[in-house]
């Protein structure tokens, strides 16, 4: 492919890209995808999928075994630095000198990348307050919690304010005030014009934020769309019933496949084509009142597993 | 900003990263060499040292001040690389450093700045509790002082390059315990090779240790079992090859690429 202007190319475009580590574990079997700029784009996929992987080969800790990745059109393989000076990465594991303070992380960090020091001193402050690490700015790193460390490394991210930021699991393990905050803190650094990927396990969250997103499994991309063709996909719903009445056993339902969970509670497969009201007239006319409704499990959640579980299934018959 | 500015400022904060740790961690870093040196001074000098005559004109004290310099050198400038550079990959610090759009020798260089500081500065505390024992005056001060850098940078490289395939902690006290501290025993810093019978004064020559207290001995006392201009060339040349290799070794990512 011929180089794009930094300007204009894609923020991300993975080419066929392959990575066997040394123990011969195949973590990517050729992927290819596009990140357009601007984009807030979900990277998901279960516990070994090839996230981190995929990840790690676009900041250049892990090298890959085949294919290209280009940021801005600028090869990751050929011109490494310059491709380089325009991410910023979040990764998944704390690595940051327990030992140092949050305020000589972030400059240090940013000289690493040839900002000077009065530079730096300045963004340091601006993005610890941001992320409300200003009061431990000088205390050693290891007095963070867990939360305030994973901040931390968005705000070290931050340093070189790259035009692409990388987020590994930015929310792992935090709550959900703190989560909400970096929530807000990266859908304001999207709006502004940085691109984001982001990875997550909490799906809910890859719903509410991202425009765009690719499921990865077993090192091979099986979904690439947009959030809202992903979730009109979600051909049946769950949902969760309480009944003000206690039901002993579910009336059968045309279209609906109603389950009893327990006295109060009961769970209902509806199909998208089929409406709601349909499921609320026909149970007042089985005596049935609903005191509350909820979706079962978020809906991307339930598209995610049915992908993944889908994709193993068929594994498994082939293999068979 | 053009990239030789940028990796200027790279250097700057590696280097100066380094040096605030060392300072940072003084009672790890600039207090244990000076007692040992001082108990050696105790023992070899004053106990046993009044007892031996002298040196081509030095008292025994004197003789070993010059070897007991570089010795602290040498362990200092490897320990402080070996175990930052591996501390930083143990707690993925370097991590940091590895996806930075700077240049591999960038991060070698400041790496090896840091080991070098550390290793004047042990070396200069050395001579000056060397002074409360005798009197020393530098005979060629400038030849002292590139004999004893070269020493430290040659070990920084060592270390540097230990540190990257080290798996582990005990993996880099390996080349401490297996070359530095039997080469430096056998590189004439207790003695001079002169006074040693054949073959062994022909298998001493083979030890790189031995050039390098010779060199810095001839610096401070004026005299060396050695040439000193080829001497100090072989030391270049060492800087050289490792400097070259460690850059290879960075280069393919060696212990720090996936
Ligand atoms: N350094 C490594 N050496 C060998 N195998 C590795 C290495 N890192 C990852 N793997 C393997 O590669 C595969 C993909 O791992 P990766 O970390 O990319 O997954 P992930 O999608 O990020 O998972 P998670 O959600 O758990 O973080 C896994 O089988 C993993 O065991
Ligand atoms: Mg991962």
């Amino acid at each position: 492919m011929s180089p794009q202007h930094p300007e204009t190319a894609p923020a991300l475009v993975v080419d066929n890209l392959r990575k066997t580590y040394g123990n011969g574990v195949e973590a990517l079997k050729g992927i290819s995808l596009t990140v357009q700029q601007g984009d807030f784009f979900a990277l998901l996929g279960p516990n070994g999928a090839g996230k981190s992987t995929l990840i790690g080969i676009l900041s250049s800790l892990v090298s890959s075994t085949g294919g290209d990745a280009r940021i801005f059109g600028i090869s990751v393989n050929q011109q490494r630095n310059e491709a380089m000076k325009l991410i910023g990465l979040v990764p998944q594991e704390i690595n940051f000198n327990q030992f140092e303070k949050p305020f000589d992380i972030c400059v240090n960090e940013a000289g690493f990348y040839g900002i000077p020091r009065k530079i730096a001193a300045v963004r340091a402050e601006k993005y610890l307050k941001e992320l409300r690490l200003w009061d431990k700015a000088y205390h050693q790193a290891r007095e963070l919690s867990g939360g305030m460390k994973r901040r931390l490394m968005i705000a070290r991210a931050m340093m070189n304010e790259p035009r692409l930021l990388i987020l590994d699991e930015p929310t792992a393990g935090v709550d959900i005030e703190i989560r909400r905050s970096m929530w807000h803190f990266v859908s304001g650094i999207n709006a502004a014009g940085t691109t984001v990927i982001l990875t997550t396990h909490y799906l809910e969250e890859a719903e509410q934020l991202c425009r765009n997103i690719a499921i990865i499994d077993h090192g091979t991309i099986v979904e690439d769309t947009t959030m809202k063709r992903l979730l009109a996909k979600l051909d049946v719903e769950t949902f969760v019933l309480d009944t003000a009445e206690p039901v002993s056993t579910p009336p059968t339902l045309d279209g609906i496949a109603l389950r009893r969970v327990d006295e109060r509670t009961l769970e209902a497969e509806i199909a998208r084509t089929h409406d709601l009201n349909s499921l609320f007239a026909a149970l007042s006319a089985h005596g049935i009142t609903v005191t509350s409704m909820r979706n079962k499990t978020n809906r991307l959640e339930e598209l995610f597993v049915r992908l993944v579980e889908g994709g193993r299934n068929g594994a498994k018959e082939q293999a068979a | 900003m053009s990239n030789l500015s940028a990796n200027l400022v790279a250097y700057r904060t590696i280097a100066r990263r380094e040096i605030v740790r060392i300072l940072r961690i003084w009672t790890q870093t600039l207090i244990p060499p000076v007692i040992t040196i001082t108990l050696y001074f105790v023992i070899f000098g004053k106990l046993i040292g009044g007892r031996i005559g002298t040196i081509e004109g030095f008292t025994y004290m004197q003789f070993i001040v010059p070897g007991m310099v570089m010795m602290s050198v040498i362990n200092n400038s490897y320990m402080n690389i070996s175990s930052s550079f591996f501390g930083a990959k143990f707690q993925r610090s370097v991590e940091e450093m590895l996806v930075a759009p700077m240049s591999n020798w960038v991060i070698l260089a400041g790496y090896v700045t840091g080991a070098v500081a550390r290793a004047l500065a042990v070396g200069v505390l050395v001579l000056v509790v060397a002074l409360f024992f005798t009197n020393l005056h530098l005979v060629h001060p400038l030849i002292a002082l590139v004999s004893v850098t070269l020493g430290a940078i040659i070990f920084a490289l060592a270390g540097f390059i230990n540190a990257m395939y080290a798996k582990k902690f005990d993996d880099i006290a390996l080349v401490p315990t297996f070359i530095i501290t039997p080469l430096t025993y056998l590189g004439g810093v207790f003695y001079s090779i002169k006074m040693m019978s054949e073959p062994w004064q022909t298998i001493s020559r083979a030890n790189p240790i031995l050039y390098m207290v010779n060199t810095f001995r001839f610096g401070v006392l004026g005299i060396s079992d050695v040439s000193v201009g080829p001497a100090l060339l072989v030391m270049v040349g060492f800087v050289i090859a490792l400097g070259v290799l460690a850059v290879h070794l960075l280069k393919r990512g060696v212990g720090l690429r996936s």
